[in-house]
């Protein structure tokens, strides 16, 4: 299987303080990789190095290599808005924007330049269509976005993330402001996602990890403790503190 | 002993209340009876007549419509760009800081002072000479603070997770805050403006050298002309003319339609503000 991310000795720092150490991953292409950890681990750090959103931080610093298709994403020739335009997006605190359902999912349509008007159309409808929410928001596309359920406002920011056609999909932690019904629907999502998408999703809930992904991590204090397919992992973990986190003796 | 201490400071909370709302009618009812006397149609619509001893206001109206409309649209763009630079772009906060100090500065300069700098750059140094649009412009600066706080507030509220959201499908900065930052910061920045507006249609002494006039008949017809305006038109009531018991009631008229064109922008700005809110929760 092809690595679509691979990091190569990636050090991360907030001010003085170093929150990745020397991670070695690669994010097999169209399967689900889990990245799991207690609180304060990195995972997030390294989810967002993914789409150079850590940028936006003051006063932080990166050392090492992130390649996507083998292409080093923060040498000066890559394009940060092309980037982002591969590498999509979907974060913890539900995020849609204060627009309409539709402008929602058109918005990184248009900030890309699209004019065409049944074209967006279009394009909008098959993205609400694949976050299968389609049919729950087919009459209200022009009523605000904050009219819909929690659960529904994460898939609408899932079809917003589809809609630019990424190549990858980052899920920071999607689940956490949701109830168990939303978080089973958007574990389905993820499961049917997979197919056409390149997907991340840290979490810190190890069920969720075992019933989504295809690959596992387990980061503990910047570290990258282990990695490997999920079923592997859970049933017979190579470190001890793999084993004692799954087992809950610390988390 | 606590129980005490309780009463008295709830006593004092609510006297206090008493004290400035009480004040704030009889501003209003103050003016009201002395005012209400004067005003009917022919003093909404037509020009003083008989030095300044009967006729209307019209022309203080259009006057001071015209001058507060004008500093809006030249400090609305400056002070909400202004805003954007402030919150959105200065990396180093030392600069942001500074900008800061000088738009507080600004704020707490006296409006005479204004005035005075609109007559010395507006009316002789850019030859505009007394003139709806000097005048506009000096009240234009001195609403500016107003506006760019309403809008720095506004925009800081914004959630940051709409800027995130937006950055990460590839928009860039400016798309970010042209799309996304500023429609959601807009009731914010509205009512700043609306507020804005009334501040420059009651001001007096920045329109004192620099756009009003004392009596016209006829309505301006350019940027370049002077006008009557309501403040300054109560002020020259009051301060010149020898028939003072007729011109003093007339003043009064002049005053209450100013107070009520003033908390009727002001009472735009909150309706503005709450349809907004309805629409775009979060």
């Amino acid at each position: 299987m092809v690595d679509k991310f691979k990091t190569k000795d990636l050090n991360f720092w907030y001010g003085d303080h170093q929150v990745l150490q020397k991670v070695n991953i690669g994010i097999p292409e169209k399967s689900v990789t889990a990245i799991m950890g207690p609180s304060g681990c990195g995972k997030s750090t390294l989810l967002r190095a993914f789409n150079r959103l850590n940028d936006l931080i003051d006063n932080t610093r990166l050392e090492g290599q992130i390649l996507l298709d083998d292409r080093d994403i923060y040498s000066d020739c890559i394009d940060i808005t092309t980037l982002r335009k591969r590498v999509g997006m979907v974060f913890q605190s539900v995020n849609p924007f204060p627009k309409s359902i539709f402008d929602n999912v058109a918005y990184g349509l248009r900030v890309h330049g699209w004019k065409n008007r049944s074209k967006i159309e279009s394009r909008v409808v098959e993205s609400l269509k694949s976050a299968a929410i389609w049919e729950e928001v087919r009459d209200k596309l022009h009523k605000s976005a904050f009219d819909l359920s929690g659960g529904q406002q994460q898939r609408l920011c899932i079809a917003r993330a589809i809609a630019t056609e990424p190549e990858v999909i980052l899920f920071d932690e999607p689940c956490s402001a949701l109830d168990p019904i939303s978080t089973a629907k958007i574990e389905q999502l993820i499961e049917q996602l997979k197919h056409n998408y390149t997907i991340v999703i840290v979490t810190h809930n190890i069920q969720q990890a075992a019933r989504v992904s295809d690959f596992t991590a387990f980061m503990l204090l910047g570290d990258l403790v282990e990695f490997g397919k999920t079923d592997r992992l859970f049933t017979a973990p190579q470190d001890k503190r793999t084993e004692n986190y799954l087992t809950g003796k610390f988390g | 002993m606590r129980k005490t201490k309780e009463t008295i400071g709830l006593l004092l909370v609510r006297l206090s209340v008493l004290v400035v709302l009480l004040s704030l009618f009889a501003i209003l009812i103050f003016v009201i009876l002395n005012g209400v006397k004067v005003i009917d149609l022919e003093f909404l619509t037509q020009p003083p007549r008989a030095g300044m001893t009967k006729g209307g206001i019209f022309p203080a109206i259009i006057g001071t419509f015209c001058l507060s409309i004008g500093a809006i649209v030249f400090s609305l763009p400056l002070g909400v760009l202004s805003a954007i630079y402030l919150t959105e772009y200065s990396r180093q906060r030392k600069w942001a800081g500074a900008i800061k100090v000088g738009v507080n500065a600004l704020a707490g300069v006296p409006s005479v002072v204004f005035g005075l700098f609109g007559l010395a750059v507006f009316v002789k140094f850019f030859g505009f000479g007394v003139s709806i649009l000097s005048g506009a412009l000096t009240l234009g600066i001195l609403i500016l603070p107003i506006i760019i706080r309403a809008s720095e507030e506004s925009i800081i509220a914004v959630p940051n997770k709409f800027r995130e959201a937006s950055l990460a499908l590839g928009a860039n900065k400016w798309q970010t805050v042209w799309k996304v930052v500023l429609p959601t910061a807009l009731p914010g920045i509205l009512t700043g403006a609306i507020l804005g507006i009334g501040r420059a249609a009651g001001e007096t002494a920045p329109i004192l050298f620099t756009a009003a006039t004392f009596y016209q008949r006829k309505l301006p017809n350019s940027l370049f002309d002077e006008v009557m305006a309501l403040p300054y038109h109560i002020y020259a009531l009051m301060t010149e003319g020898t028939k003072r018991d007729l011109q003093v009631p007339i003043a009064y008229g002049t005053a209450l339609v100013l107070l009520l064109l003033v908390l009727g922008i002001n009472l735009m700005a909150i309706i503005i503000r709450t349809r907004i809110r309805r629409a775009k929760k979060w």
